[in-house]
């Protein structure tokens, strides 16, 4: 291989050059960087072949009756028709938001608390990251099966503790109880990513620098002020971030449930999921119509998720400093205070 | 808080922190750092505890487990658990076939996932910008929405039930090469690159001996997150594994589960197995997983 295959870096086209044969060199020369297209190139085909391909075909299959291997019936619209009156599908939507709800909001306040305490010059840090992390990193189906005992309805350890605590009369149904379904998956969730979104969160504290508090120590702030005044602003984007990835997880919730409550998400199928609901129909009934017509519609409540948020993360720019500029919020604040002072 | 506070190291301030208060500051400071660890260890023993639990758990028989008062401590059945699930559950065939899928997937991805960092970093070349942006678009597409026809694109390839069906479709993502491409902008300067081509090595040469040593720490943690990631997931192998004879650890220990859930000490035993190869990994490599991982999301 010679040097020139290389091609970095790209120099400026000439720009005056006659259109046939500018267009004869743009050839050539794109044939020039082979190697780059070449070691690029395993992805997209992969994607093609097993990311692009099944979506498109589960277009196709969401608009027919199969079972996956008899013969394909074209129905139309006949299973998205269905879905919109399928109560357990709508049901299996309201438990997945319940559960997103009350795992994801006690966790990142919790995870934002210790990641304060963490972020205090203590010893043993280190020691407390590796022991708050180890449970994002543990599998899934395991650990549903210790909370499976610890929450068992009789002889579980949770409800020996209530006992413990009020009298013999105390416990809940935790397996059998819509809510005590959704409350154990919800603390499993919790118990597996707030360490993750602590030492997140604590990145994100010590990537501010110690100049910006100071300073605003010296100008008189106090700790409250400081934090909702610098700390939060200053840890938006990392905020962001634990949002969305908690978001994309909580929608796609599938083997706690699956392997706590079994494929029809327990008692009533109140810990029945999107994904668990999709799995149930296309693997369990051989359904693979209604699977894929309820896969699109997960991927319609991901994409509205999507757009609120590159929204809010759009609304962030960077100027030739690398500093984060106002946002939509900030700019309308911006406004606000300039017309109060034209107006003084 | 007055306006006048004594900055920090000044001589007013250590004037103060002499006095009588500085040692009720001092005292204060002390209660902050024994509530601080105080909590911090409340969420560290949260934590660990399940850990514990299960470890105590597959040392018991199943009566003592479901027993009232509830036992809190290790008994001696730990060997009669592991033997009985072994003898009954081909759980070592898959702890074997979960090395091969999370091994041979970690390394394709590393090789693929850098050689296309790499390229995306430090070259030009027609269409670059687009590619990358279709590239950031599929991190868009969630993995469940294609679970049905990506069985059925399986079964028409004949890997239904076969360890391929794991390891191919995942060897190169979105995701490693746009950690690693972070990586490459930080930690691989130009200059070398440049001078590489002055010497007259190729783009694969200048790959394999620049770029690649180059990365290696950000190429180590990415190997360790696939393999971590795989090892764990649960759903596509649980569909595609077919095969009640050829199974990786996860859908292997829900089998368990399924099959004798009267026989909890067995069950435990068996997700005392599938947990401890993974925990032993993350330890060895923590440090730099941690810091990697935290690094990844505050510069995302």
């Amino acid at each position: 291989m010679t040097a020139h295959t290389t091609g970095v870096p790209l120099r400026a086209k000439p720009r005056n050059r006659p259109i046939s044969e500018a267009r004869g060199t743009r050839t050539r020369s794109a044939l020039r960087f082979w190697p780059q297209y070449v070691s690029i190139a395993p992805f997209y085909l992969l994607f093609v072949v097993f990311g692009a391909f099944p979506i498109v075909f589960s277009i196709v299959i969401s608009f027919t009756d199969w079972d996956g291997m008899g013969r394909m019936t074209f129905v139309g619209l006949k299973q998205y028709q269905y879905l919109l009156g399928d109560a357990r599908f709508w049901q299996s939507v309201s438990n997945t938001f319940i559960i997103w709800i009350i795992s994801t909001i006690p966790m990142l306040f919790i995870a934002l608390v210790v990641a304060f305490l963490l972020h205090q010059n203590i010893r043993l840090k280190s020691f407390y990251r590796v022991a708050l992390f180890i449970p994002n990193v543990t599998s899934m189906v395991a650990i549903a099966l210790v909370f499976g005992s610890v929450f068992s309805d009789q002889f579980g350890l949770a409800n020996a503790f209530l006992k413990w605590i009020g009298g013999s009369n105390a416990g809940v149904a935790w397996l059998t109880d819509p809510w005590g379904i959704k409350i154990t998956i919800a603390l499993m969730v919790i118990w597996r990513f707030t360490g993750y979104n602590a030492i997140i969160y604590l990145a994100g504290l010590q990537a501010i620098s110690s100049e910006i508090y100071d300073s605003a120590r010296v100008d008189g702030a106090g700790t409250w002020r400081i934090f909702s005044r610098i700390t939060i602003p200053m840890l938006r984007p990392v905020i962001l971030f634990t949002v969305i990835t908690s978001t994309i997880g909580g929608l796609s919730l599938f083997t706690e449930p699956q392997v706590l409550l079994g494929n029809t998400g327990g008692t009533n199928n109140a810990g029945s999921t999107i994904v668990l609901y999709q799995y149930y129909q296309a693997f369990q009934n051989f359904d693979f119509g209604y699977g894929s017509a309820i896969a699109w519609a997960l991927f319609v409540l991901v994409l509205l998720f999507a757009i609120i948020n590159w929204r809010l993360v759009s609304g962030r720019k960077e100027d030739e400093f690398g500093r984060a500029l106002p946002g939509p919020i900030g700019r309308w604040r911006q406004r606000n205070t300039a017309k109060k002072e034209a107006g003084r | 808080m007055t306006a006048m506070a004594p900055a920090v190291g000044s001589a007013e301030a250590i004037r103060r922190f002499n006095s009588h208060d500085g040692k009720t500051a001092r005292r204060r400071r002390l209660v902050t750092r024994i509530v601080t660890h105080a909590c911090i260890w409340v969420g560290v023993l949260l934590s660990l505890f399940p850990f514990y639990w299960l470890f105590a758990m597959s040392t018991q028989t199943t009566a003592q487990i479901f027993g009232f008062p509830v036992d809190f401590f290790p008994s001696n059945q730990l060997w009669i658990n592991i033997r009985g699930v072994l003898s009954n559950i081909d759980l070592l065939g898959a702890l074997r076939n979960s090395f091969i899928v999370s091994g041979s997937l970690a390394l394709l991805v590393m090789f693929f996932d850098s050689l296309a960092a790499f390229t995306f970093a430090k070259f030009e070349f027609p269409g670059k910008t687009v590619l990358f942006r279709i590239l950031l678009v599929t991190f868009l597409v969630p993995g469940s929405l294609s679970l049905v026809p990506s069985f059925v694109l399986m079964s028409r390839l004949g890997w239904v039930g076969g360890l391929q069906a794991l390891i191919i479709p995942g060897a190169a993502n979105a995701f490693g090469i746009f950690l690693l491409r972070q990586f490459c902008e930080t930690s691989l300067p130009n200059e070398l690159i440049e001078s590489a081509r002055v010497d007259g090595a190729g783009f694969f040469r200048t790959y394999w001996s620049i770029g690649l040593p180059m990365l290696r720490g950000g190429v180590a943690f990415l190997g360790i997150f696939t393999f971590i990631g795989s090892w764990n997931d649960y759903v596509w192998p649980l569909v595609i594994l077919v095969n009640p004879n050829v199974q990786t650890l996860q859908p292997a220990l829900a089998q368990l589960n399924t099959m004798y859930s009267t026989n909890y000490g067995w069950v435990m035993a068996g997700a005392l197995i599938s947990v401890l190869p993974l925990i032993a990994i993350f330890i060895i490599g923590s440090r730099h997983f941690i810091a990697n991982i935290a690094a990844g999301a505050v510069k995302g």
